[in-house]
């Protein structure tokens, strides 16, 4: 399966739409286990995202993808912009080599674990990015929405959620929440739904 | 939420705006930035520069500390989150005289992952870049499994030596020796009365009871360790201070430093009353503190609640560090 430079501006258009949409849930989410501003962060750096495709208009994979990750490591801040935009820095690199879009989600998810730390079961992104790059690409909008919630019942081992040890059990965790709108607008994008 | 701004997306940078309008003669913006430098940037020369910062909202934290003997330049992130790896980026280059630059970093994940993208960065740039990451929070008890312990009040203390030590000279090796000596030495407790409203948010981080407290709170207000009815000042600082002297093992022969810090809405009246316990709680265990501040040094917006810190001076030449002049707004 090929990540093309349609299908990845699409891809963004949509995502930028759901966490607009979803941007209070996001900050709600993180308010109980961390500091109140997931969401916040996150379309601040899709609105950055947006405007620096539309007025760039980058026709290569490679660069869109450089400028996507870039977009988000200067406007998100806190955990995630390193985070999201670390992912889509390797993917970047990757791209050099291969469009395939499982290669590249591999070292997208190489990536984030390098940069935060976190393993599956901490309680983070890497939760659900791992998770979904392992089902592709049969990947279904249940799986997804399966491994978001799974970080329900999980202690946090990373992030700010850490500090609260065994009171972090009962909260989505709002980076997964996040990465599922993510992988449900590629999806979307592939109209596969 | 009822706050004295403009739109809440601007802000920091009105904030910043109004800072380096306000005291031209210590600090400078950095173009296309939040970040903020010492005015006399001719005098950094032959020095290791210092760069720290962090999310807004903890104001006089760091930009008030940026001067002559504190730090060369802080980076302000928007409310309560970390500043990205680009700017921190631009105060490295701008801080550094050919001899280096040192970070001072709040151990949040967020701070700790955008500061090390920016060394990153700078090192590129054949910028020779060390960090300490201060975890100063004594709050956190299962330290092992987690992220470890938080960067509070403490962080400011670090500055301060760390500040002294580079404007005495000292070589990036060396500034990395001291901060980690200090690491061990420097502990943190607070407690909340009330939480923060970060303006985009625009409701409280949590809410406590009319007669509720938080020990252990975030400077994020993110939730502390232990909630029950509010008590008088001297059983606050009591228990405040007996988890420090569980973490420091206080020991009369030794010196401290105490650094007693409003969180933003606790007006000094009510810290100087928390000083007084303070003083009184450590003369019990035969300790009276050689070096003390106590002041909003690093709050968190409008946050009801302080923090007390102690420093083990294990090293005569940290009360000259503490005591060594400097030219800031905040100090």
């Amino acid at each position: 399966m090929e990540l093309t430079v349609e299908t990845l501006n699409n891809w963004m258009e949509l995502f930028a739409q759901k966490v607009s949409a979803n941007k209070s849930y996001l900050s709600e989410l993180d308010t109980p286990i961390g500091d109140g501003d997931h969401g916040n962060n996150m379309a601040r750096g899709m609105v950055a995202v947006t405007e620096a495709l539309q007025t760039k208009h980058p026709t290569e994979l490679t660069a869109s993808l450089k400028l996507i990750a870039m977009s988000l490591i200067s406007k998100v801040g806190g955990a995630a912009g390193p985070l999201y935009g670390t992912a889509f820095l390797e993917m970047a690199k990757t791209s050099q080599q291969t469009t395939d879009l499982v290669e590249l989600l591999q070292a997208a998810v190489l990536g984030i674990k390098k940069r935060g730390g976190a393993k599956l079961g901490d309680k983070t992104l890497v939760d659900v990015w791992e998770v979904v790059v392992t089902k592709f690409p049969e990947l279904t909008s249940q799986q997804i929405e399966q491994a978001v919630l799974a970080t329900k019942d999980l202690e946090a081992k990373k992030g700010r959620a850490s500090y609260l040890g065994e009171r972090s059990i009962g909260h989505l965790d709002p980076g997964a929440v996040s990465s599922g709108y993510l992988f449900e607008a590629l999806l979307e994008a592939e109209g596969r739904l | 939420m009822k706050k004295i701004i403009n739109e809440p997306s601007q802000v920091v940078s009105e904030m910043v705006a109004g800072l380096v309008l306000a005291y031209p003669e210590y600090l400078e913006q950095l173009p296309e930035t939040t970040a903020v430098i010492r005015h006399d940037k001719a005098s950094m020369q032959g020095q290791v520069g210092l760069v720290s910062g962090g999310g807004s909202g903890h104001e006089p934290a760091h930009a008030g500390f940026v001067g002559p003997g504190m730090l060369s330049a802080a980076v302000c992130g928007q409310v309560f989150t970390s500043p990205t790896p680009d700017q921190i980026y631009e105060a490295i280059k701008a801080s550094d005289t050919g001899h280096g630059v040192f970070l001072i970093i709040k151990n949040y994940s967020g701070d700790v992952m955008n500061f090390e993208m920016a060394k990153d960065l700078a090192e590129l740039d054949g910028i020779d870049v060390r960090f300490v990451i201060v975890d100063d929070d004594i709050a956190v008890e299962n330290s092992l499994y987690t992220q470890g312990r938080r960067g509070v009040a403490g962080t400011v203390l670090m500055h301060k030596l760390l500040g002294a030590a580079a404007a005495k000279g000292a070589s990036l090796t060396e500034l990395e020796q001291l901060a980690q000596a200090i690491l061990p030495k420097l502990k943190t407790i607070g407690v909340a009365l009330s939480a923060a409203t970060v303006p985009e948010v625009g409701k409280p981080g949590f809410v406590l009871a009319e007669d509720e407290i938080e020990y252990g709170v975030g400077i994020h207000s993110e939730p502390g360790y232990r909630r029950e009815k509010l008590r008088p000042a001297k059983e606050l600082v009591a228990e405040m201070l007996g988890k420090l002297d569980e973490a420091l093992v206080l020991t009369p022969t030794k010196k401290y430093a105490l650094l007693i810090n409003g969180m933003g809405a606790t007006p000094l009246m009510e810290q100087y009353i928390v000083s007084h316990d303070a003083f009184l709680w450590l003369k019990e265990k035969q300790i009276t503190p050689v070096f003390c501040k106590v002041g909003n040094y690093m709050t968190s917006l409008e946050m009801a609640g302080i923090s007390l810190t102690l420093l083990e001076l294990d090293d005569a030449k940290w009360l000259d560090y503490l005591n060594y002049p400097v030219a800031t707004i905040a100090w």
